[in-house]
């Protein structure tokens, strides 16, 4: 039963899956990142003392990130299925999976962003209040800024757990290096396809942890 | 008419413990280009206080007149513009890290909306006006302490304010930057005519640069007035620890009783001043029999003025230094040094 790793039939499938899940990492990181921001910075302007404090709005976005970050991804995977259809036009498939990818991307990283926001002194801030600048320009141009290298860190962070989700998309058929692994490893206990999927997922966080930590310190300017 | 002035100015604060009275009802005319000084223990309502002036704080009655314009009734929104006029540095500095020195400086003119041309010869304006133009490309965590401050000082003045507000600006430097520093605002002021409040718990800081005073307690202005006159003759038992910190020429209950122990003549405090002729007075004393020798005292100048005091133990028959006593105190105020209880408080104002 074990036929090991067969260059001709493995290959192909292994170059398919990978570039599934850098597909799907990628759109993924793109619109749950950029929600995940927008979350992240309103969660933090909108707290109270901060430069648009709104104790509604806040209330409303804090309940709701802790509401959607404790589902365990496989059952979010299944349950916003109606959602994707709504967006997708069906819930199956690669560029479906992204949907629920997204939506627990952004809601995780909008924890991270409003944490490493907070680290901003809240002097910088008033001295930008003290400039004439009203709160609008201090978001726009400022907080993120200011933050940056932690946020760098932060997006790395949450890269490295995208990958990590989009194993779990086969799911939904979407696919994805992790699906590979299970179907042509795991349930044909082929051990060297699974060690060589892994192995492809190891060099892949590497490469994003080396990219994110140069990036924060050149931004950190350490 | 005062660029500054709070009639009647109460701000609290409601805290998890209660409402806490932060300022109450501040009377205080700061007139167009004077160095004034707000000097107070921390919690005294000082921060509070300045930042009542650019409206990052907003009063919770009372009036304050900026510059023509009542603060204390518009909205923040049109509270904004008006800080292009006002300008403020801060112990902290509070430099933006992810700008460079130009960046920082360029920040309050993006605001305004000022074109890049002028911007930038602005930005290089200011930069030599404080003396880091080769600075202009470094970033704030390359600086030092006072480079930082010179930053905080240029981007607080790009905009040509009419004032500018330090809060507690040198409490975080060492103090030969301290120096620098204060000369520099003493600059601003000079040179450009921008009125500076400064916000201080050190007294050296009034004492080198500030004209006028106010010393703020728990929230009230305890005593105000002219640098000197505040210096010379407290009035305040806040004031008068304040100014014990720069200036030892009056002795305290302690340094009292180990000179009545010492010393068996009466011992007597004279005031000195320009002209005062204390010196002449007693080097006459040899006439009525009395001697003198100078236990404890202190001469300092400020704004010019020569002040202080000299304590002195006066030996002889008691008539002879009554005589003496009498002659000091018909060319200045004298304060009799018998008991342990005739403490500071005695000094007439």
């Amino acid at each position: 039963m074990n036929e090991g790793w067969i260059w001709d039939r493995h290959t192909p499938l292994a170059l398919e899956a990978l570039g599934q899940t850098l597909y799907m990492v990628a759109a993924t990181l793109l619109i749950g990142g950029v929600l995940g921001l927008v979350l992240g910075l309103a969660l933090y302007v909108t707290r109270a003392g901060s430069v648009l404090p709104n104790r509604y709005v806040f209330g409303v976005l804090n309940v709701a990130v802790n509401i959607v970050r404790p589902i365990p991804f496989v059952i979010l995977l299944v349950a916003v299925a109606p959602l994707t259809t709504l967006l997708v036009g069906k819930f199956i498939g690669t560029t479906a999976a992204i949907v629920p990818l997204a939506i627990a991307t952004a809601f995780g990283f909008s924890r991270i962003v409003e944490q490493n926001l907070v680290t901003i002194e809240p002097g910088v801030i008033e001295a930008a209040r003290a400039s004439g600048a009203g709160p609008w320009r201090i978001i726009a141009t400022l907080l993120i800024p200011e933050a940056l290298g932690p946020l760098l860190l932060g997006f790395t962070f949450v890269f490295v757990a995208v990958i990590d989700m989009s194993a779990v998309a086969g799911i939904v058929g979407g696919g994805g290096i992790g699906d590979f692994a299970l179907v042509y490893g795991h349930q044909r206990w082929n051990q060297e396809v699974v060690w060589i999927a892994v192995g492809v997922i190891i060099v892949l966080v590497q490469l994003v942890q080396f990219t994110g930590n140069t990036l924060a310190r050149k931004a950190l300017r350490r | 008419m005062p660029i500054i002035e709070f009639s009647d100015v109460t701000k609290t604060f409601t805290t998890q413990q209660g409402r806490v009275v932060a300022l109450d009802s501040v009377d205080l005319a700061i007139e167009q280009g004077e160095i004034f000084g707000v000097i107070g223990y921390s919690g005294a309502g000082k921060s509070t206080l300045v930042r009542l002036i650019n409206g990052l704080e907003r009063a919770t009655s009372g009036r304050i007149v900026v510059d023509g314009v009542d603060i204390s009734s518009i909205p923040e929104a049109r509270i904004r513009p008006l800080r292009a006029r006002i300008g403020m540095i801060f112990q902290q500095f509070n430099l933006f890290r992810s700008r460079t020195v130009a960046g920082n400086v360029a920040f309050p003119l993006r605001v305004a909306g000022w074109p890049k041309a002028k911007r930038d010869a602005r930005v290089a304006e200011l930069l030599h006006f404080v003396g880091l133009l080769e600075k202009a490309h470094s970033y704030p965590d390359q600086l030092s302490g006072g480079q930082k401050q010179r930053v905080g000082i240029a981007r607080a003045l790009a905009t040509s304010p009419r004032i500018l507000l330090a809060d507690e600006s040198t409490s975080s430097l060492d103090p030969e930057t301290t120096q620098d520093v204060l000369a520099l605002l003493r600059k601003v002021n000079r040179e450009l005519g921008v009125t500076i409040v400064v916000i201080t718990h050190e007294m050296d800081v009034v004492r080198s640069i500030a004209d006028r005073v106010a010393v703020l307690d728990a929230g009230r202005i305890v005593e105000q007035g002219t640098v000197f006159d505040v210096f010379s003759a407290p009035r305040s038992e806040t004031a008068r620890r304040f100014v014990s910190t720069v200036l030892h020429d009056q002795p305290t209950a302690g340094d009292l009783e180990r000179l009545q122990e010492a010393h068996a003549g009466r011992i007597v405090t004279a005031r000195v001043e320009d002209g005062s002729r204390v010196g002449s007075v007693l080097s006459d004393a040899g006439r009525h029999g009395v001697r003198f020798e100078i236990v404890f005292g202190g001469i300092s100048s400020l704004q010019e003025r020569s002040f202080g005091s000299l304590t002195i133990e006066l030996l002889g028959p008691d008539e002879g230094v009554d005589a003496v006593v009498a002659e000091l105190a018909a060319v200045t105020e004298v304060v009799e040094r018998r008991g342990v209880a005739r403490e500071l408080e005695e000094v007439p104002a």
